[in-house]
């Protein structure tokens, strides 16, 4: 097939494949502003920002506009220019403008599009409204004054979540984003993955900000503040600090942590190298009586929540392994039972919806939460930034006893595909450096929403699939309750891509995801301890903390909502 | 249940004897302007009198034919609304206007035991009385095809409607005519989509039928939003198994299987009449499997909206259909790949469909003498404003507006001057007397930068304010956006502030440039058709009357006097002989002065409502 091309400003620029002008003019290196295009999501073409002029001088929304061979698009002309300012500034005329006071100030798109139009004056009245916040959900919170109507929060709750909690209510300017009967967040499905807050080009949707009482306690000299970083949390945050995305500064961040004053600093790493062996030994004890087959694993508190409002039959198929936060979090609440100071745990989550997690009632331990605060990697880098710790600076460390050792199947966990990984790596028999190696190769890891894998395990096939992004996992249930699948084990994870993916950490691309999920599995490489059973600190516990308490403190059952 | 073609032919024979039979045929108008005006109690009454007398009333032509029955009937909308209730007596042709319950006896009294016309009940105009209602001016120059049946027939009888040849295009193109054949038919007919666009109708069916899918849809636009507009609910109400036969040929020529009729919910007549119609062409067997024993399965639902302006646009419309919110999407894919559920979709609108069984029983050939060539055939319009006949009016294509306005409208209600016509409702623009000779059809309004719309012609006369016409038509543009694009969005609303803002007297400099430079945003940059014609009402309105923006602008004055917030309203003290009426009257306490002394008006207070000038015995109290 001959190549096809197009002419983008007079220049020549191939058509492979692009479903859109907007991909191919992007590919040729100019950055039309957008608000509402998503590659991920469905093309809505609301926001007009993308408009492109043809040699006849008719307007395109380039977004929604397939190419053609010949075609000839011109994306920078007085017109478009003319068009695109007043585009902004009838944005701004109904948007707040307070942004040295907004959750987004420096991360707003509306913002950028200003400053780079260079919009100095707006010639309306500026008719947004006070206000009007959604605080009821643990995970996100919403200010519908600051939405821009674009619909990605919508379309990625329904079309990548399948939870469909928000939609269009209303008509023409008085339209807004709105859970049905206009209930708050809370009470409708929500999940709490905070996938909307990462879409949202605006202040409307951010993830909740529970620094402010942290900090409080991080400087209370009778509390004692032990904090553990999940795996994700090392490769999402160095970009922030003009380090590379996806580099792995796991020291630094526990050097800034103790800088800011927490007492003990821990890897949730190794909380997973628990759950691996927990649900590795309830996935054999169900394959040997055969049944509650498939298992679902239960790392994800969005999956959870979400198969409690969709599934609730599937629960009993559901491990009843805690999350390697929680795991970690109810360890470290005994392991200072005695300790004469108020014990603070914090967990530094890639996730929005971990902080619904530490608040569910099956977690608190006479009421009190195992997990005192979740703060996201967001949260941790505005505290890094707060605290004027220059982080590139800073000379990594390490954590500290007595948990300080982790395996590379642990710090795995951060990508989907990762749990599976470091199952498999507990079950094989052959322990050799080869078929480690070959594990890569069976299908678990790469990005895809949805990968199948299968294992020879003490003479029989087992069937796995991994899925990441809740409709991937809502399809694969039906199907497996239409008998057109057959699983025994399914790792499912909220967010696409998995936690380095996740809703608390800084906003990336597909780019980003792949060199985030490339950091976890360089740091899996250069890790001298590659299976959670050969970590030293897990059989230490075993046989010293946890003796006679493992169903206690590393299971849950999970009580249905009232 | 016809089951083939012979029992078609037989039904329709029997029908029409024992139509032709009825000696007298009264037809009580039942379209929604005389229902409201109570023509259903004059149709009870009548029914009631002719029984009361022993005369055989055939409501039913299942029965044997009978030579001295009478037919008292429902009819759909004859157009003539102002004119109703309207019954229309045959086969003389007579029409009675302005009927009331109590005329009933002596219609039957005079009329039809004793054959005579009823002169008070008669039209009159200008000192002459008119009998039969096709020499009524309002009448005389319309070419009714579409809405040949509407008034003339029982709406809601399918036999009547077979006795005249109703589903005969069906027959034929069931029959005699193959897919291919039709579609060609219909594209050589340049029948063009009376919804709006003018997009052929033809070329729409052949693209849906080149689809390879098994499953299609057929969906007939009835979401009429345009105020003022009731064409489509007209032909609905009126003639609603032309509009089935039109929609089950689409789906014969196209391959569906599957009609929708979306129809707004304010229509529940409309809606009535169709559920009707289906039922008893299911029950004849001219839907459902098999039809006619051609092997051809076709059914219709009916999909009721709540009433968007917005679900009128295609894809809002399908949206709508399958239950989600109705709002445009982007196309591509267009409606003709994949529509309805995702599937290809022809979608036209009642009356392009209500023009198919004419084009298929009389031919592409004849359909192309009626009109211009390029947009052949007659256009339905709803007459509405400052014009002496108001109603529902068709004409061939090409007809010019002063034809239309001037001998069928019979000129400008009250002698006044004409100024302009809206043409096209909310998305079309206005044309002033400088166009009175252009002719209307798709392409010469397309070049004056107006558009048939659906066809809605509000009528103005010279006391008419064209900035606020502007501003009312905004209005409803902006409370009828979706909300999903932007430059709609918020550009109507923009654009709705500055409006508002002039015809209060509060217009700055750089209003109109702003109404322009907005309206050129919007146009060029909407999401979809109504959004991008959003802003046309404005821009043809500053395009033709500048000068009276200019006036409320930059002079705080409404040349045609109707602004109320731009009213002067003052005392001459010359003439004032301080009675204090007026200021007893002012609701705002604006009016103050002594006894016997001539009273001033504080501008400030003064609200104009105009309550004084008509209050002041002494005509001393005017405006500027």
């Amino acid at each position: 097939m001959s190549t096809e091309f197009m002419l983008i400003d007079n220049v020549p620029v191939e058509i492979a494949g692009e479903k859109n002008i907007l991909a191919v003019i992007r590919k040729a290196g100019i950055e039309l502003p957008t608000f509402c295009y998503y590659s991920e999501l469905s093309v809505y073409g609301a926001c007009r920002m993308c408009v492109v002029e043809d040699k006849w001088g008719d307007i395109h929304a380039s977004c929604s506009t397939p190419p053609k061979a010949g075609m000839e698009i011109r994306t920078n002309t007085p017109r478009l220019r003319k068009y695109r300012k007043m585009i902004l500034e009838l944005f701004l005329s109904n948007h707040c403008r307070d942004c040295t006071t907004c959750e987004k100030n420096g991360k707003c798109k509306l913002q950028e599009l200003a400053q780079r139009f260079g919009i100095k004056q707006v010639r309306f009245n500026n008719t947004s409204g006070e206000p009007d916040l959604d605080t009821s959900s643990l995970c996100i919170v919403r200010d519908r004054s600051k939405c821009i109507l674009c619909g990605d929060c919508v379309r990625m709750c329904d079309e990548v979540q399948k939870v469909g909690a928000i939609d269009f209510a209303h008509r023409g300017s008085k339209m807004r984003v709105s859970p049905a009967f206009d209930e708050p967040i809370a009470k409708t499905n929500c999940v709490g993955c905070g996938q909307c807050a990462a879409v949202c080009p605006t202040g409307a949707i951010v993830v909740r900000d529970d620094t402010a009482r942290l900090w409080h306690d991080i400087s209370d000299r009778d509390a004692k503040v032990v904090v553990q970083i999940a795996p994700a949390v090392r490769v999402g945050i160095g970009k922030e600090f003009g380090l590379a995305e996806g580099e792995n500064v796991m020291g630094r961040i526990v050097a800034a942590l103790r800088r800011m004053g927490f007492d003990e600093v821990f890897d949730t790493s190794t909380g997973a190298d628990l759950t691996v062996l927990e649900e590795a030994g309830e996935f054999l004890a169900r394959l040997h009586k055969g049944e509650k087959l498939p298992l679902f694993t239960s790392c994800c508190p969005a999956w959870i929540q979400y198969a409690e409002n969709n599934y609730p039959e599937l629960m009993p198929n559901i491990s009843t392994c805690r999350s390697p936060m929680q795991m970690f979090a109810s360890v470290l609440k005994e392991h200072y039972r005695h300790s004469n100071r108020r014990v603070v745990v914090v967990a530094v989550m890639p996730c929005t919806a971990k902080k619904f997690e530490a608040a569910r009632d099956e977690f608190r331990e006479d009421g009190i939460p195992n997990v005192d605060y979740v703060i996201t990697t967001q949260e941790l880098v505005k505290m890094i930034r707060e605290s004027g710790i220059v982080f590139s600076e800073v000379e990594p460390e390490s954590v500290d006893m007595p948990f300080g050792a982790v395996s590379g199947a642990g710090v795995i966990f951060g990508v989907t595909g990762g749990v599976t990984e470091a199952v498999i790596r507990r079950l094989a028999d052959d322990k050799s450096v080869s078929a480690l190696r070959a594990l890569a190769f069976t299908g678990v890891r790469g990005l895809k929403g949805v990968k199948e894998a299968s294992i020879e395990y003490a003479g029989r096939e087992v069937r796995i699939a991994i899925v990441s992004g809740l409709r991937n996992a809502d399809n694969l249930i039906r199907q497996i309750k239409s008998g057109e699948k057959h699983y025994d084990f399914l790792e499912i994870m909220a967010c696409p891509g998995g936690c380095i993916a996740g809703a608390g950490q800084p906003v990336t691309n597909e780019e980003g995801r792949k060199r985030r999920s490339a950091g976890l599995y360089d740091s899996d490489r250069m890790s001298s301890i590659k299976r959670s059973e050969e970590n030293p600190v897990i059989m230490a516990l075993y046989s010293g903390l946890l003796k006679g308490k493992v169903h206690n403190l590393l299971h849950v059952e999970y009580r249905r909502k009232a | 249940m016809l089951l083939t073609r012979e029992d078609l032919q037989n039904a329709r024979t029997q029908y029409k004897t024992a139509l032709d039979a009825q000696r007298t045929k009264i037809l009580v108008c039942a379209g929604t302007g005389c229902v409201a005006g109570g023509s259903l109690d004059i149709h009870a009454e009548l029914v009631r009198l002719v029984k009361e007398r022993d005369i055989c009333c055939d409501v039913d032509l299942e029965h044997e034919p009978h030579d001295d029955s009478v037919g008292v009937k429902k009819s759909g909308c004859h157009g003539f609304c102002e004119m109703g209730p309207l019954v229309r007596i045959e086969p003389q042709g007579w029409l009675y206007i302005k009927v009331k319950p109590e005329d009933c006896a002596e219609i039957v009294a005079e009329t039809v035991i004793g054959g005579k016309f009823i002169d008070r009940l008669a039209y009159r105009k200008n000192g002459e009385t008119y009998q039969t209602q096709e020499n009524i001016p309002f009448y005389k120059k319309q070419t009714r095809l579409v809405l040949e049946h509407c008034g003339h027939i029982d709406a809601t009888s399918i036999k009547e409607y077979l006795a005249l040849s109703g589903y005969a295009a069906l027959e034929k193109a069931l029959f005699a005519m193959t897919p291919d054949e039709i579609v060609t038919e219909i594209d050589e007919s340049n029948l063009r989509g009376r919804g709006g666009g003018g997009y052929p109708a033809g070329r729409k069916w052949s693209q849906v039928k080149r689809q390879k899918e098994n499953q299609k849809y057929v969906v007939c636009n009835g979401d009429e939003g345009d105020p003022g507009a009731f064409m489509d609910r007209s032909v609905m109400e009126g003639d609603p198994h032309r509009m089935l036969e039109g929609m089950i040929i689409a789906g014969y020529a196209c391959g569906a299987s599957q009609g929708y009729i979306y129809v707004r919910a304010e229509y529940p007549l409309a809606i009535d009449r169709l559920e009707t119609a289906i039922a008893e062409a299911r029950e004849c067997g001219l839907l459902g499997k098999n039809i006619l024993g051609s092997g051809f399965d076709f059914d219709i639902a009916i999909s009721k909206g709540a009433g968007a302006f917005v679900c009128g646009e295609g894809s809002a419309l399908t949206a709508s259909i399958e239950g989600n919110r109705g709002m445009p999407r982007v196309k591509p894919p267009r409606t003709v790949e994949q529509g309805l559920f995702g599937k290809p979709t022809v979608l036209n609108n009642v009356e392009t469909f209500a023009n198919v069984p004419l084009i298929i029983l009389k031919g592409a050939a004849w359909y192309k003498t009626i009109g211009p060539e390029k947009s052949p055939g007659t256009k339905a319009f709803a007459l509405t404003g400052n014009i002496e006949n108001t109603g529902l009016i068709e004409v061939p294509m090409g007809t010019t507006l002063k034809e239309v306005i001037f001998d069928i409208g019979g000129g400008i209600r009250g002698g006044a001057g004409f100024k302009a016509v809206q043409i096209g409702g909310p998305s079309g623009g206005c044309l002033t007397s400088r166009h009175l000779d252009l002719p209307l059809d798709f392409d010469s309004l397309k070049k004056a930068g107006a558009m048939i719309g659906s066809g809605g012609l509000v009528v103005m006369d010279e006391h008419t304010c064209m900035v606020e016409v502007a501003r009312f038509f905004m209005n409803f543009t902006q409370n009828e956006s979706c909300g999903k694009c932007l430059p709609c969005r918020e550009g109507t609303k923009r654009m709705l502030e500055i409006l508002e803002r002039i015809v209060a007297g509060q217009g700055e400099e750089g209003d109109i440039d702003m109404l322009l430079e907005l309206a050129d945003t919007i146009s060029s940059t909407a999401l979809c058709g109504l959004g991008k014609t959003a802003a046309f009402p404005v821009v043809s309105t500053v395009k033709y009357f500048r000068d009276e923006y200019e006036a409320h602008v930059n002079e705080k004055r409404c040349p045609s006097k109707t602004c109320q917030k731009l009213r002067k309203i003052f005392i001459d003290a010359t003439l004032c002989k301080g009675c204090s009426k007026c200021a007893r009257l002012c609701p705002v306490g604006a009016i103050s002065g002594v006894i016997k002394e001539p009273f001033v008006i504080d501008a400030g207070k003064c609200v104009k409502c105009g309550a004084c000038i008509e209050a002041c015995a002494f005509k001393a109290i005017k405006e500027d």
